[in-house]
């Protein structure tokens, strides 16, 4: 996936507001790319370049298939879990009780079972998640685009999520593009991070986080390239 | 608008005591008959609760055929309206254009005063059923249009933008995401709805008609049996509010998630 000098443009009532200002971003097949920076610089309008959503002004958007995960989990409330996850099947015109069988599995191995059959809002925020991700992992694409996807949990489910996606990106490499606020999600999961400046958003710097995998927050490397990171976004670590 | 806040604005809380109404209406019935009792007004021109409920006794007979035929109207005249109000919504939904066209025709036929528009439209379509369905349809389809609509627009647009990167086509986004959202929406317009179809119904009715608790009412008043018209309202009413029940129970039955928190956690 290459995204190549992308400039974006929105006319607003107060004039016209420079999103994007020449971003550059490549991502190898499997590589999990971290975007940091901070509120309004453009993270979500990068990703619906990526998706296809959007078109950009300038520059171009070279990327294969991407299917999107958004920060809230915008499960359907009348479907059950089992038909929410298989909902991206669904969309493709496979049958119902294909999709369904096709899903089970899923849901299963996501730590989910007994739960086929629940609304979303008899979930906790964590699964309702799990479900939400599946949906989008379900969707067949090679480029996952997730929106700050843990953002709207709690600190202690945030931070299990974080090692379940670890470990489910582990298994079912895909390539990711992890636009999030949290600089310490940044570094545990990615394998670079792109810290871009406030709008009009651009690269300011690429963080290689050359770190083993299974890492753990408290690892100096770890530590000390959240420090690098927090630097690049001028804060204080 | 959102349905939260229309519901607020109904009164329609799930809380809502039954008790509570029952000591009201008792109130209301027992003063009304003291009123008449005592001397306040000729019960000819005002029966008093006591000879309603006789009437409602004497003439069950009568009072049940006619309403056979009210009801009939009223139920078919929803549907009418239901049928028509989707179909409008989703061509409005959909074509930006087409709804700043039927807007204002929307309202003015709202305008319409149907107790004018109903022998016209007895002149011009007869004496049977269908000047009733339309008198009916028209007054009832606004409401669930709105309803309609507002559910559409209600839909997250971050949804959308999701199951576009699915592929989804826009056909089956309709189908399996806004109609489904919608639903809520349109009960509440239904719900709304029944209460003035009675009404119209009524008007129907009177300007031409040969049975219906309207025309029984319109008869009835002449020949001074007040209280057989009295009665007949009685009916009216109580059927209208068993519609409303109805329609609340096949709403709890049918999208139990717009009584659930969603658990939005955003």
């Amino acid at each position: 996936m290459c995204v190549e000098h992308v400039s974006r443009t929105f006319a607003s009532r107060r004039g016209e507001v420079r999103a994007l200002a020449d971003v550059s971003l490549h991502a190898a097949p499997g590589e999990i790319v971290a975007v940091v920076g901070p509120s309004g610089c453009g993270k979500t309008t990068l990703l619906e370049l990526i998706c296809g959503l959007q078109a950009a002004d300038s520059g171009t958007v070279t990327s294969a298939p991407a299917a999107l995960m958004p920060q809230r989990d915008l499960l359907l409330p009348w479907l059950s879990a089992v038909d929410n996850a298989a909902l991206a099947l669904r969309a493709r015109g496979m049958a119902r009780d294909e999709a369904r069988a096709a899903a089970a599995p899923w849901l299963e191995r996501f730590g989910l079972t007994g739960f086929e059959r629940s609304r979303p809002a008899e979930l906790s925020g964590g699964m309702r998640q799990r479900v939400s991700f599946l949906r989008s992992l379900l969707a067949g694409k090679p480029v996952l685009a997730l929106d700050e996807p843990f953002a709207a949990l709690d600190a202690i489910t945030r931070a299990e999520m974080q090692s379940w996606l670890a470990a489910v990106l582990a298994s079912e490499p895909r390539t990711v593009v992890l636009v999030t606020h949290d600089v310490e999600e940044a570094v545990v999961l990615g394998d670079r991070v792109l810290v871009m400046s406030a709008r009009p958003g651009r690269v300011v710097r690429d963080v290689e986080v050359a770190v083993a995998r299974p890492r753990r927050r408290t690892d100096p490397q770890v530590v000390a390239l959240r420090e690098q990171v927090l630097e690049a976004l001028g804060m204080p670590a | 608008m959102s349905r939260q806040n229309l519901r607020a604005a109904l009164g329609l809380s799930r809380g809502a005591s039954w008790r509570g109404a029952l000591v009201v209406v008792l109130a209301l019935l027992g003063a009304w008959e003291l009123y008449v009792d005592l001397g306040g007004a000729d019960p000819l021109i005002l029966p008093a609760p006591h000879a309603v409920a006789q009437s409602l006794f004497d003439d069950r007979a009568l009072l049940w055929s006619n309403f056979l035929v009210t009801a009939e109207e009223v139920v078919l005249g929803i549907l009418v309206a239901t049928v028509a109000a989707l179909a409008l919504a989703s061509v409005m939904h959909f074509f930006l254009t087409l709804r700043r066209a039927f807007w204002p025709v929307l309202i003015g036929s709202q305008t319409i005063p149907i107790p004018m528009l109903a022998p016209v439209l007895v002149l011009w379509l007869g004496f049977g059923i269908l000047p009733k369905l339309v008198v009916i349809a028209l007054v009832s389809f606004f409401s669930i249009v709105v309803t309609t609509l507002a559910g559409f627009a209600a839909v997250d647009p971050d949804l959308i933008k999701l199951m576009r990167t699915f592929d989804m086509p826009r056909r089956r986004v309709f189908l399996s995401i806004e109609l489904p959202s919608a639903l809520p929406g349109v009960f509440t317009g239904a719900k709304i709805a029944v209460i003035v179809a009675v009404i119209g119904a009524v008007f129907a009715e009177q300007a031409g008609a040969n049975s219906g608790l309207g025309y029984l009412f319109a008869q009835s008043i002449p020949q001074l049996l007040t209280a057989r018209a009295y009665a007949a309202v009685v009916v009216l009413s109580v059927f209208a509010i068993a519609l409303f029940g109805l329609l609340t129970l096949a709403e709890r039955l049918t999208v139990p998630w717009a009584y659930q928190p969603i658990g939005d956690s955003a």
